[in-house]
């Protein structure tokens, strides 16, 4: 098992073990389990009262801008990695960590930008 | 083959024998730290059998699921919440020499497959058609959006530092004097862990008081046990990510290796134990805010501080 797919091999056979793992459960519980559902026992749940609408209601989502900032920032730290790796490789000199510099200020500049626009406060 | 088998047996042990371990600690410490005993009788000796005769019970239990909810969605939520933690202990060295693979690329793999856990909450809490759940579900979207940025920057970090991704490498090329240079990434790295497995103090997302455990509300039985296993399986790797990155892994006087992998695994575990004994819950809006204006910066400050020092020795 060598090799660049001999290893994700590896990686694949702990997924199905993993798989096998909560599929095992799964059926011990089934084995195990006693199956007596009644209407009252297939409610939602609601602190004891009768549900009121449907579960998936519509309401305000307060967290989507943290999506936009996340988004933005995310794609940034990909390029991290393979910089990360080779930054202070020979050669380079002080030109990478200006580079770094500069990145950093992408990322700073971002966050009080966002600031300033009062995204990160709520009420 | 038979390195494989071994290293697959011994990742299958950590899986399943730690997060009891851990877990059974958590009783035993939080009652002590409380001034209460924790469980005492099953087992006879301290309470130490209370995990297996809990998981006995989780597996007569009757799963009930609700007929509102999105039927398949709900049933694999545990598994998608589970398994991603089993793959990521593939990549941990916990001795020189002892991994079972050595990806190239084994710290990014390890901070994208982490990520996929977080999405079995996400799904639980949506297709479970409750309210609590839906909140719950949000906000657990939410904050791994958050936190997963600072947990980014701290680990690349690290990878700056030794100059390869490879886990084994990174602990290879640990210096002593790495601890004070990488402190603030390793104290970054190790809240947003905890944010990302919504441990108090960051258990906003689950908040038994407030929204009743939110995405696991209507859960029961084997797949509610499913749920309780990740969280503990998710506080060993994240000890074990941290020793490994940030603590120098395997490295140490006198004792082996491996024990003292485990030593600073269990000191970990330990501190995740007690902050949740010491924090009271952060709100919602405090939490994001911890992560964008505390932690994102003190990540960049890391890196840049990371990056001097490694071009001007």
């Amino acid at each position: 098992m060598d090799g660049y797919f001999g290893s994700y091999a590896l990686v694949a056979a702990l997924f199905a073990i993993g798989v096998a793992i909560v599929a095992g459960a799964l059926m011990a519980n089934r084995l195990l389990r006693p199956t007596r559902p009644t209407p009252d026992k297939l409610t939602s749940y609601e602190c004891g009262v009768d549900p009121v609408g449907e579960g998936w209601a519509q309401s305000q989502v307060r967290y989507y801008v943290f999506t936009y900032l996340y988004v933005v920032f995310a794609v940034d730290a990909v390029f991290l990695f393979p910089w990360a790796t080779v930054f202070d490789a020979p050669g380079f000199g002080l030109t990478t960590l200006v580079e770094m510099f500069v990145f950093l200020g992408f990322i700073a500049l971002g966050i009080l930008y966002a600031w300033r626009k009062r995204v990160l406060t709520w009420t | 083959m038979l390195d494989v088998v071994i290293s697959f047996v011994v990742i299958l042990a950590v899986f399943l024998v730690l997060p009891l371990i851990v877990g059974q600690t958590e009783h035993k410490v939080m009652a002590h730290m409380q001034s209460r005993l924790g469980p005492m009788y099953a087992g006879g000796f301290h309470g130490w059998a209370q995990l297996i005769a809990d998981g006995v019970k989780f597996a007569q239990k009757e799963d009930v699921i609700p007929a509102a909810a999105d039927r398949r969605i709900f049933m694999i939520a545990p598994g998608v919440a589970l398994v991603p933690y089993l793959v990521v202990m593939i990549v941990i060295p916990i001795d020189q020499g002892r991994v079972a693979v050595n990806l190239d690329l084994g710290l990014f793999f390890v901070l994208a497959v982490m990520g996929i856990g977080v999405l079995g909450s996400i799904m639980a809490g949506w297709a479970s058609a409750n309210k609590y759940s839906v909140l719950g579900g949000m906000r657990a979207a939410a904050q791994l959006m958050s936190y997963e940025l600072p947990l980014v920057l701290a680990a690349s970090s690290v990878a700056m530092a030794a100059g390869t991704l490879s886990l084994p490498g990174i602990v290879e090329a640990w210096q002593w004097w790495w601890l004070p240079w990488q402190a603030i990434g390793g104290v970054v790295f190790f809240l947003a862990g905890l944010a990302e497995l919504r441990r108090p103090p960051f258990d906003m997302p689950v908040a038994e008081s407030e929204i009743i455990m939110g995405p696991m509300t209507e859960y029961t039985g084997m797949r509610f046990a499913l749920f309780m296993l990740s969280e503990y399986v998710g506080i060993v790797v994240l000890s074990f990510l941290t020793t490994v990155l940030f603590l120098g892994g395997w490295h140490g006087p006198l004792l082996p290796g491996w024990l003292w992998t485990l030593v600073k695994v269990f000191a970990l575990a330990f501190v995740v134990i007690w902050l949740r004994v010491s924090f009271p819950r952060l709100r919602e809006d405090q939490l994001q805010k911890l992560a964008w204006v505390g932690l994102v910066p003190l990540a960049l400050v890391q890196l840049a501080l990371t990056g001097v020092v490694k071009v001007l020795t």
